[in-house]
């Protein structure tokens, strides 16, 4: 094989891995969507505060250390002795079930009927106050983000790539990162994982129930309160482990609330209603902007990443406003 | 006592629809708008004009034109940073192109700049509704803020990237660069924020606005009833694109005088000019004035109380500000969905009947 045709094939590899990255975020948002109508714009804070939240439980760093400081002067950054990573995922599970209680108690229960667009901004506060706390609690330094994920390219796969090349070039194997491959398989069984759990538990009946119709779900007897908090309790384990891999790859930083601006795209193609949607807009978003960026970038001289994936979104929705597996629209008066 | 409405006969139709129907009202009004312009600049030193004054003014411009698509015309959008950059960048281009161009002709040919980009971007609002539509019209904001790192030709191939406001006189004093005095910018932005904040006010009660406001309750019982959405959609960005440029182009031109894309026009600007006019208030234009001026006090207020009283860290009041403005929304949101101008009209309603409630 050629080197360019290889070179190709790394590209769209790569770019279906990265799309698997934007796939997970977008994942919470089909959840709650789904499940509450809600479009929660601070999915992908809620990923960073997790990440935050974990680092923070791992490493053993006091909260609030800054701001304690500030307050009585005591000086008291860390308890001394940080937590096993298995330990300190559960913990974090517990924060996240807890502010999706705390979310449905003080945001949601007040907002019950008021118009999509206004729980979309409430949501949008929501970022902003999740945001502005978890600086607060945890410090807005960038922190690396360790609990084993095997990262780095894979020499083996490098290896079997170099053998495909032609006789005689000077193809040095592709560059896939451990990473990537392993988000890929988290998302994956994640998918698997909350469609078992949507088709064959009694929560899950109650979850379908609700996202189709939410009057005759309350009706025969499911409290929506309660599947509000389940709901957004799942949109917060998936935040934790968009979390995770992110975290990995790229440090836990503010900019990790941004892959949420990332995701919308996504959404948008797949259409907000849609798991399998989320996970082949992801994809479909993923290659198209390294396509992209190797094809047409050099023509408009590069850094076109952060608007392609929109114009595609964009153009795509003229045709079909309901994006790719959402549901139709329908309109009445 | 200050305001009633006992004794004020209307005798003609004119009298009766005007804006201020009341005549204390009326009277309150006035004298505000005379103490802008006749007191303040007497009054008004460094530190007023750049971090209270002009910010005030250029986000209520910014907060009007938001407020005429997102809470009149019920389109939501969150390109706002995009077309403020628009604005900016028009400005410069404009004012270093012909250097003999009078500086409101600048301000106001900026607008008009945007409300064309504005309409462009608009178009797809005639298929895409809600959050979709709030959605596509990030690709705005990405995009131009792409558009004008990217391209030399926008910034006139300067080294830094930056773009930087020449010196203008209006009536032989300085408005725009670092010679100009504080009340010569401070009027420049009043008049123009007074005169296009009429305008807005007028357009919105008329038939246009009429028509917005329809499609905004519902689209499709609108155009049953002969509201063409085309007409009304688009006429509603550019109008909203048109505030939102002069707001940009006072931004970069008489506020900061040099500006860079990423950092002054980003997504951040965007959600601050649609906060303000959820807490200010949707559909109203008393709303995007007090939103505007509520967030852009709140956090000189608060910066003076932690870091000035307190002591604190600024990083410490930065992130208790993020967290204030979020829970505030929250907050709206949930106790006033109408914001600051609902507060407003029930204390009118009150004082109508103080002292006596009942």
């Amino acid at each position: 094989m050629s080197p360019d045709f290889l070179y190709f094939i790394e590209t769209v590899l790569n770019g279906l891995m990265s799309g698997v990255m934007y796939s997970l975020v977008a994942l919470g948002f089909v959840l709650i969507f789904k499940a509450s109508g809600i479009f929660n714009f601070a999915q992908g804070v809620m990923a960073l505060f997790a990440a935050l939240t974990l680092v923070g439980l791992l490493t053993g760093q006091v909260p609030f250390a800054h701001l304690i400081h500030a307050i009585f002067g005591v000086e008291a950054q860390h308890w001394g002795a940080g937590m096993p990573a298995l330990l300190a995922v559960i913990g974090t599970m517990v924060v996240m079930i807890a502010l999706a209680f705390l979310i449905e108690r003080i945001v949601l229960k007040h907002l019950v009927n008021q118009e999509p667009i206004i729980l979309f901004m409430a949501t949008i506060g929501l970022a902003y106050f999740l945001e502005g706390l978890g600086d607060l609690m945890w410090g807005s330094d960038v922190k690396a983000l360790d609990i084993g994920v095997p990262s780095g390219g894979s020499f083996w796969w490098e290896d079997v790539t170099r053998e495909w090349a032609a006789e005689g070039s000077d193809y040095f194997g592709m560059y896939i990162d451990k990473l990537d491959v392993t988000a890929a398989i988290v998302a994956a069984v994640l998918v698997v994982a909350l469609s078992v759990f949507s088709q064959y538990t009694r929560m899950g009946r109650a979850l379908r129930a609700v996202a189709d119709d939410h009057q005759a779900a309350l009706s025969v007897g499911i409290s929506l309160r309660t599947i509000w908090v389940i709901v957004w309790s799942i949109a917060g384990f998936v935040a934790l482990v968009a979390g995770i891999m992110w975290g990995s790859k790229s440090g836990v930083q503010f900019s990790l609330s941004l892959i949420a601006l990332k995701a919308l795209p996504v959404l948008i193609l797949g259409g907000f209603t849609s798991i399998p949607g989320a996970i082949v807009g992801g994809l479909i978003i993923g290659v198209g902007e390294k396509l992209a960026e190797l094809y047409i970038g050099p023509l408009v001289g590069g850094a076109i990443e952060n608007w392609f994936a929109y114009v595609v979104a964009l153009v795509f929705l003229l045709y079909r406003p309901q994006g790719l597996f959402g549901d139709k629209i329908i309109e009445r008066i | 006592m200050l305001y009633r409405e006992a004794g004020d006969f209307k005798t003609s139709y004119r009298a009766d629809q005007q804006t201020f129907p009341i005549r204390s009202e009326r009277i309150l009004f006035w004298a505000f708008i005379v103490a802008a312009f006749a007191v303040v600049p007497f009054f008004i030193n460094d530190y007023w004009e750049k971090s209270v004054l002009i910010p005030f003014l250029v986000w209520s411009m910014a907060a009007l034109g938001l407020n005429i698509l997102v809470g009149y015309c019920g389109q939501v959008s969150l390109g706002t940073g995009g077309f403020m950059a628009v604005g900016a960048y028009a400005a410069y281009k404009l004012m270093t192109a012909f250097p003999e161009m009078n500086i409101l002709l600048v301000i106001v040919l900026s607008g008009g700049v945007t409300a064309v980009v504005g309409m462009a971007f608009g178009l797809p609002s005639l298929r895409i509704k809600g959050f979709y539509l709030a959605v596509a019209t990030l690709a705005a904001q990405f995009f131009l803020v792409w558009v004008f790192n990217k391209f030399p030709w926008f910034y006139n191939y300067s080294a830094s990237g930056q773009i930087t406001a020449p010196e203008r006189l209006l009536f032989g004093v300085p408005v725009t660069g670092p010679n100009s005095p504080p009340w010569a910018t401070y009027l420049v932005a009043l008049t123009v924020v007074f005169v296009f904040a009429w305008i807005g006010k007028n357009l919105t009660r008329g038939r246009i606005g009429r028509q917005w406001m329809a499609i905004r309750d519902m689209d499709i019982a609108a155009e049953i009833i002969g509201v063409e959405p085309l007409r009304a959609k688009i006429s509603a960005f550019a109008v909203s694109s048109f505030y939102i440029g002069i707001a940009g182009a006072m931004y970069f031109t008489i506020w900061f005088g040099a500006v860079e894309p990423t950092e002054a026009f980003g997504i951040n600007q965007s959600f601050r000019a649609l906060f303000m006019v959820i807490i200010g208030g949707l559909g109203s234009i008393l709303g995007s004035f007090l939103g505007a001026g509520f967030l852009v006090l709140l956090p000189v207020l608060l910066k003076n109380l932690m870091v000035g009283q307190l002591g604190w860290a600024t990083d410490i009041a930065s992130h208790f500000e993020i967290m204030i403005v979020g829970a505030l929304i929250i907050f709206f949101l949930i106790v006033e969905p109408h914001g600051l101008a609902q507060l407003w009209r029930l204390t009118k309603e009150k004082l109508r009947l103080w002292p006596f409630p009942h």
